[in-house]
């Protein structure tokens, strides 16, 4: 029997899951009221998923265009998420999200510069204003950088390679985390009073993906198991420019800054196909015309901006019906050009690292040929059911910040949302969860129970003699989920899925991993296994409920936005016979003032018609 | 489809040897796809690092053929078409497991840098700086810590080999931080905003003297930033400039006109108060 007292034991106030744009500004919030704070990072520090972002974070600052504010920033927001986020995220992301970023500036940051010399703001699809802070096209690697930087001297401890397993509870309460260490394949128990989850989403499911290794859906997983409430799952979005070629770096990202400085996408006729894709809502506000389009682009103020800056499903929806209509490129995407729209210098500056990585990886010069772009697998909408305010989920001390909490982002994601997010909600995480430590009567204990019977849980896959192969199971998930919710869903395709994660579900119990546990990504692998099934199985349950199309949920047999449906949210929670339990539940209606911003016309919103009322 | 021959380091603390193994590649793969495709079907356990397969976190760093390079931007098509490939951990780093070292050095010595002290903000809240005052700090940002630099460093690799020494517990002050962190250096020295005199530290403590100039770390960076040339250079100049340079040492004997020529550590150890202690916070609270 395992003697729990043998176990590396580690206190902490609050520890902080994840090393990313949350959970690093969680941690940094955490130690600036004091508390003793710790951070898990699965990989080594300052190579979480968020170095990968690219085109740059909102935040209306209005320093390219005066007429930027944080209600049209809301609206844009809202619109673009088809109403369904959470209110509140919204308008504390809004209206946050320009001091976050000026904050960072102070811990080091450097932005590109405007001609006055303030943070430069480039334009991004869905954003009415040029409002993306940026630097070049590796903003993610500059955020991650100065938290980094900055967080080093703050008196956290850095957990570094160590990856969290479960939740460990007190009563109703969280008390801890067990872990284990990579590179001794040793556990750890972690004893805190608040933990923070800031574990991204799991596009690990999906094949075609431009998320890492690490995304596996961990946080998800976690709080489901340990009884929290998740929420809207069904909305993942695919990034509609992802590489398609060569196969390899299928789905690595293509930064939507390389549309927002003009590129345009073409089929194989060599059309601008996006103007056969503008939807109502979009019209009055999109340019109806190539020769608009150019006139925007040269910086006219009057002109509307060009269909290819739609948000992401829209796009990403246009792309698969011109490749499904026979219209593609050689290898299955479309074309998206800046080499005919920009000089190749202006490219080489803005878009550093896209240029690298096309040459480099497709030996293909895009100051000088079209780029082939596709779908990829990008983000996670829907996550950890959150209080707005505190971030804390409906687990006592269990608090989510950034992509694997639910809300912000609703039906669909706004490009350069998900940074300003990180650091708006990473903020309140700590500070809701400094609220929480503050009322804690008594410290909450882990019980050796759950310690050892979570240790058995993982060891059992190095102990087996034999037994499935996870890396094949990793594959035959990502074809399930490929193949039943992808990018189009339909209910006869989704249910096979359920049948098919079942099946899978069944078999991962039998998953071996061969050699010792010290730095073995065979059981690493098999760990994060049990992750994806969890969260996989959420979304194709949540894609299943949900009947309609909103966002980046397209159910080809419901096609449209019902208005019933936008009244709703999907739960999700663990049963109490352990099985997935799926709730259509009443969405919280939004407070007037701010319902009448989202809904406003842009006119009356900046005319002061609608909204002037609200500061 | 053809059939390639990867020859590849596996062993722990306690020593290894190339493995040999036969290995079907496909057209536009890079090293990384082919290391994850032996991983997948004949050594589950294969140890290594990745994260972004795309050149922007600096995990996958390990030396090919012979070269520090990071696996997933090496094609392998840039190999002839018979070459085996061979792939070993970084040789500076002391191993954990197959192609993994343990780093950790690195991120003590990121830490023993002060950090970043901006001057105030303008009275309408703002920071300003022109673009052409921060693109040469945007340039040594875009570092990925991939530390192909500090593998390749000879002070590091063969004359020093702190990484190796502080595994062993041995203390490595005073040891040259490496071209990444001299790097680290110039982007707070240059930055327009930041207040701290970092001069002394940067000679006593960072050991800028330690470097030659053979310009191997510049050569390796895929970043390509011009470590040597635009920022270990200017750093050893400003160095020389403040404890050689004949106009300013006449300009402290007789005008007094003095600059920090200790570190904060010997002023400290002479019981002077620390002009500004290292690491102290200033601006704003950060909440």
């Amino acid at each position: 029997m395992l003697d729990v007292s043998e176990i590396q034991t580690i206190t902490h106030d609050v520890l902080v899951i994840g090393a990313g744009g949350a959970g690093l500004r969680a941690a940094i919030a955490c130690s600036a009221h004091k508390l003793k704070t710790g951070v898990l990072s699965k990989s080594l520090l300052g190579k979480a998923h968020t170095v990968m972002a690219e085109g740059g974070m909102a935040a209306a600052m209005g320093n390219v265009d005066s007429r930027d504010n944080w209600k049209v920033h809301f609206r844009d927001t809202m619109r673009g998420g088809k109403f369904l986020n959470v209110w509140r995220m919204a308008e504390l992301h809004a209206r946050q999200a320009p001091d976050r970023v000026r904050e960072l500036e102070e811990w080091g940051a450097v932005f590109d510069r405007t001609k006055e010399g303030l943070i430069s703001q480039r334009n991004f699809g869905g954003h009415r204003y040029p409002r993306l802070a940026h630097v070049g096209d590796r903003t993610g690697l500059e955020l991650i950088r100065s938290l980094q930087d900055h967080g080093v001297h703050q008196g956290i401890d850095f957990h570094m390679e160590c990856t969290a397993l479960e939740l460990l509870k007190d009563g109703d309460r969280i008390s801890g985390v067990l872990a284990y260490r990579r590179e001794t394949g040793r556990f750890i128990v972690f004893r805190c009073k608040a933990v923070i989850l800031a574990t991204g989403g799991g596009g690990k499911a999906w094949p075609v993906t431009s998320n890492s290794w690490e995304y596996t859906g961990d946080g998800v997983a976690m709080a489901y198991e340990a009884g929290a409430e998740l929420m809207d799952l069904e909305f993942t979005q695919f990034h509609p420019t992802g590489m398609v070629w060569p196969l390899s770096v299928r789905g690595i990202l293509v930064t939507e800054g390389v549309r927002g400085d003009g590129g345009i996408l073409k089929n194989n006729k060599g059309e601008r196909f996006m103007f056969n894709y503008i939807s109502e809502r979009f019209a009055p506000e999109t340019a109806a015309t190539v020769e608009e389009a150019q006139r925007w682009l040269e910086g006219d103020k009057n002109a509307r901006r060009p269909p290819e800056l739609l948000t992401r499903d829209e796009v990403a929806r246009a792309i698969t019906a011109e490749v499904k209509a026979g219209r593609g490129s050689p290898h299955g995407g479309v074309f998206l050009d800046i080499a005919s729209r920009r000089p190749a210098e202006f490219i080489r500056r803005k878009l550093p690292s896209m240029y690298h990585q096309f040459k480099e990886l497709a030996e293909v010069d895009i100051t000088k040929e079209p780029m082939e772009v596709g779908p990829t697998l990008h983000y996670f909408m829907g996550g950890i059911r959150v209080d707005a305010d505190t971030q804390e989920t409906t687990v006592p001390g269990l608090f989510a910040c950034g992509e694997c909490a639910a809300g912000m982002h609703g039906a669909n994601r706004l490009g350069g949302n998900s940074l300003s997010d990180l650091i708006v909600f990473g903020k309140l995480a700590g500070d809701g969860a400094k609220q929480y430590v503050d009322k804690l009567a008594a410290e909450p204990v882990p019980t050796d129970d759950q310690i050892t019977s979570a240790i058995r849980r993982a060891t059992e896959i190095l102990n087996r003699e034999t037994g499935a192969n996870p890396y094949l199971l990793h594959e035959k998930l990502q074809a399930t989920m490929s193949k039943g919710v992808g990018i189009v869903r339909k209910k006869d395709e989704l249910e096979v899925a359920l049948e098919e994660l079942q099946a899978l579900k069944a078999e991962a119990a039998t998953m071996k991993a061969p050699g010792a546990s010290q730095y073995n990504p065979g059981w690493h692998e098999a760990l994060s296994m049990r992750s994806l099934l969890v969260t996989s199985e959420a979304v194709t349950r949540a894609a299943l409920i949900r009947e309609e199309s909103r966002g980046a949920h397209t159910r080809l047999d419901h096609p449209g936005e019902s208005a019933e449906w936008v009244k709703y949210n999907v739960i999700i929670k663990k049963g109490s016979d352990g099985t997935m339990e799926v709730e259509k539940r009443a969405k919280p209606e939004g407070p007037a003032d701010l319902v009448a911003i989202a809904n406003a016309k842009i006119e009356d919103l900046e005319s002061g018609k609608v909204g002037a009322d609200v500061k | 489809m053809a059939k390639r021959v990867f020859k590849v380091w596996r062993g722990d603390t306690q020593g290894g040897e190339f493995k040999q193994f036969d290995i079907e590649v496909d057209p536009g793969m890079v090293v990384l796809d082919v290391l994850h495709r032996i991983q997948a079907q004949q050594a589950n356990d294969l140890a290594l690092r990745w994260n972004c397969k795309a050149g922007k976190c600096g995990s996958c760093s390990m030396e090919i053929n012979g070269k520090p390079r990071l696996a997933c931007m090496t094609r392998m098509n840039s190999f002839g078409d018979d070459e085996a490939i061979t792939c070993q951990p970084l040789k500076t780093f002391p191993v954990m497991k197959d192609l993994v070292t343990d780093v950790s050095w690195n991120y003590e010595q990121n830490k023993r840098i002060p950090k970043f002290k901006p001057k105030p903000r303008d009275a309408d809240g703002t920071y300003r700086m022109y673009q052409e005052d921060v693109d040469r700090v945007q340039e040594f940002r875009k570092c990925i810590e991939c530390y192909l630099c500090q593998d390749v460093c000879h002070v590091l690799r063969d004359r020093d080999k702190p990484a190796q020494r502080a595994k062993a517990g041995e203390t490595t002050k005073g040891s040259f931080v490496g071209p990444r962190f001299m790097i680290r250096l110039a982007s707070l020295e240059m930055h327009p905003l930041d207040t701290d005199d970092r001069i002394p530290e940067i000679r006593k403590e960072f050991g800028s003297g330690m470097c030659n100039i053979t310009r191997c770390c510049t050569e390796v960076c895929p970043e390509h930033i011009g470590i040597t040339d635009n920022g270990i250079i200017p750093l050893k100049e400003r160095v020389v400039d403040r404890y050689f340079d004949p106009v300013a040492i006449v300009g402290r004997k007789l005008f007094g006109i003095r600059k920090r020529t200790k570190t904060r550590a010997e002023e400290a150890s002479e019981g002077k108060p620390a002009s500004g202690a290292a690491g102290e916070t200033k601006g704003p609270d950060p909440r």
